[in-house]
């Protein structure tokens, strides 16, 4: 695998995000760019992308949704302008995601009760009945991968079952949303060829559930209405793609970040097989240190943001991470704390298009934490493997190599 | 002491009320709101300003 545009030459000024040293590297980059006075980075890749690091201005532009538009999360080669069938603002190619007020508040109100904390919550027992099946077919391995034996196969569970997906589907899932979210680097040719094939299969379930309607999030949205008409087929095929695209890699890369930070820190991981009571605030940090989602809007008008000027249908990276690692709003914000009680992290965005799934992602964490350190009180990383992170938006670790201290 | 969320703010994050169910709760949309007209029982004081601390869209807030 290659990118189009070749290593980064300097992170300030022609940084890229799918460069296999961005993730690997990226709390030593950023802290690299705020000490050398460069708050926002800027690259030509892309046709033009500006990475902001501070809190105060990723906050900003959450909120700005007049100067910044959702209409494309993930930056990719080309700009939506660029591409002939891409839909349009406010909607865009998965609502509610990719859509821009006014269009935004109808398309997010019709799916927050199928994300809402009560609706959510019985899953509970389902997925640590799953996460307890994942630890058994590990048998007495003493070295296993917790990115791909572990972390990853949660996600894909809880969105094949809200979805009526095939589980045996998963390893398909897997191919096209790496296509999705890390090959935005790679020759467009391949990553088109995985779309189409998501298409395929995403409108082979639609036609299904026209067919024979089912207690799925596909059926939900075909029968809901907004402002008294039924869904497009587009706008049920985007919520369809995004529900697939966005729940797994976020949940997976948030899971295994965590599992690595508590192979590495002994304290922190014997205290929360003590104390399971702490697991709960000890993620919310975990969020905040090692927060997966950096989202990416459009300038929508040429205009100056603190000193730089931005061009219309310039990319800006929104990066959460990096606000959540600005000491201004977090005290120490390199340390990872468990007993931080204060903690107005960001990982899941600000205003208007905080994750919807953030109640499913929290619950999935909780209670795959509590399985994993139940079933393995004591483990570390297996330095003689390198941890493989992931590349784009997404972060988190894709290869998570894992020694087995004890088990029970 | 009572607390108050901002409907117009709460973006349904869930923080106040995973860390203080006693003083909040939210709706079938998952946007939150305060108990009993947001008046906090004696004692409960600390987790009200546990939630404000925690809301990271600034929703809540706090007469005493």
């Amino acid at each position: 695998m290659t990118s189009v545009y070749g290593p980064a030459t300097n992170w300030a000024t022609d940084f890229d995000h799918a460069d296999p040293e961005y993730n690997k590297n990226i709390h030593k980059i950023w802290d690299d760019l705020k000490t050398s006075g460069c708050p926002i980075a800027h690259t030509d890749r892309y046709g033009g992308a500006w990475l902001p690091l501070t809190y105060e201005m990723v906050h900003e532009i959450s909120y700005d949704t007049t100067h910044f538009s959702s209409r494309s999360p993930v930056v990719g080669q080309l700009k939506p302008s660029e591409i002939p069938d891409a839909v349009p603002a406010p909607v865009g190619g998965v609502p509610p995601i990719s859509s821009d007020p006014p269009f935004h508040a109808g398309a997010r109100h019709l799916l927050l009760p199928i994300f809402a904390p009560k609706k959510i919550d019985p899953l509970n027992s389902v997925i640590r009945e799953f996460c307890h099946k994942l630890i058994d077919d590990m048998g007495d391995k003493e070295f296993v991968d917790g990115a791909v034996e572990y972390a990853q196969n949660i996600p894909v569970m809880v969105v094949a079952h809200l979805l009526g997906f095939p589980l045996e589907d998963a390893d398909q899932f897997r191919v096209w949303i790496r296509s999705a979210l890390e090959d935005v680097g790679e020759a467009r040719e391949q990553r088109e060829t995985d779309q189409l094939a998501l298409a395929d299969y995403i409108n082979k379930h639609i036609d299904q559930r026209i067919e024979n309607p089912g207690d799925d999030l596909i059926s939900y949205l075909l029968n809901a209405e907004m402002e008294g008409e039924k869904l497009s087929r587009e706008h049920v095929f985007g919520t369809v793609a995004l529900a697939l695209i966005a729940g797994i890699d976020t949940t997976w890369s948030a899971l295994g970040s965590s599992l690595l930070h508590l192979a590495n820190n002994s304290v922190d991981r014997r205290r929360l097989v003590e104390n399971p009571s702490m697991i709960a605030q000890a993620i919310e940090e975990f969020l905040r240190a090692y927060a997966p989602v950096t989202m990416a809007r459009l300038v929508t008008e040429d205009m100056d943001f603190h000193g730089v000027q931005m061009k219309k249908e310039d990319w800006v990276l929104l990066p959460f991470p990096a606000a959540n690692r600005d000491e201004k709003e977090f005290p120490n914000a390199a340390t990872v704390d468990i007993d931080r009680e204060i903690n107005r992290h960001t990982a899941f965005g600000l205003g208007i298009h905080r994750c919807i799934g953030s109640n499913l992602a929290r619950l999935e964490l909780n209670v795959a934490i509590e399985v994993f350190l139940e079933r393995f009180p004591d483990f570390e990383q297996d330095t003689k493997e390198e941890v493989k992170w992931s590349l784009g938006q997404v972060r988190g670790p894709r290869k998570l190599p894992l020694r087995i201290v004890t088990r029970t | 002491m009572r607390v108050h969320v901002d409907p117009s703010k709460c973006q349904g994050h869930n923080r106040c009320y995973a860390l203080a169910p006693e003083l909040f709760d939210v709706d079938d949309y998952g946007n939150a709101f305060e108990l009993n007209d947001g008046v906090v029982p004696a004692g409960l004081e600390d987790k009200a300003r546990l939630a404000l601390a925690n809301c990271p869209e600034f929703a809540i807030s706090i007469e005493e």
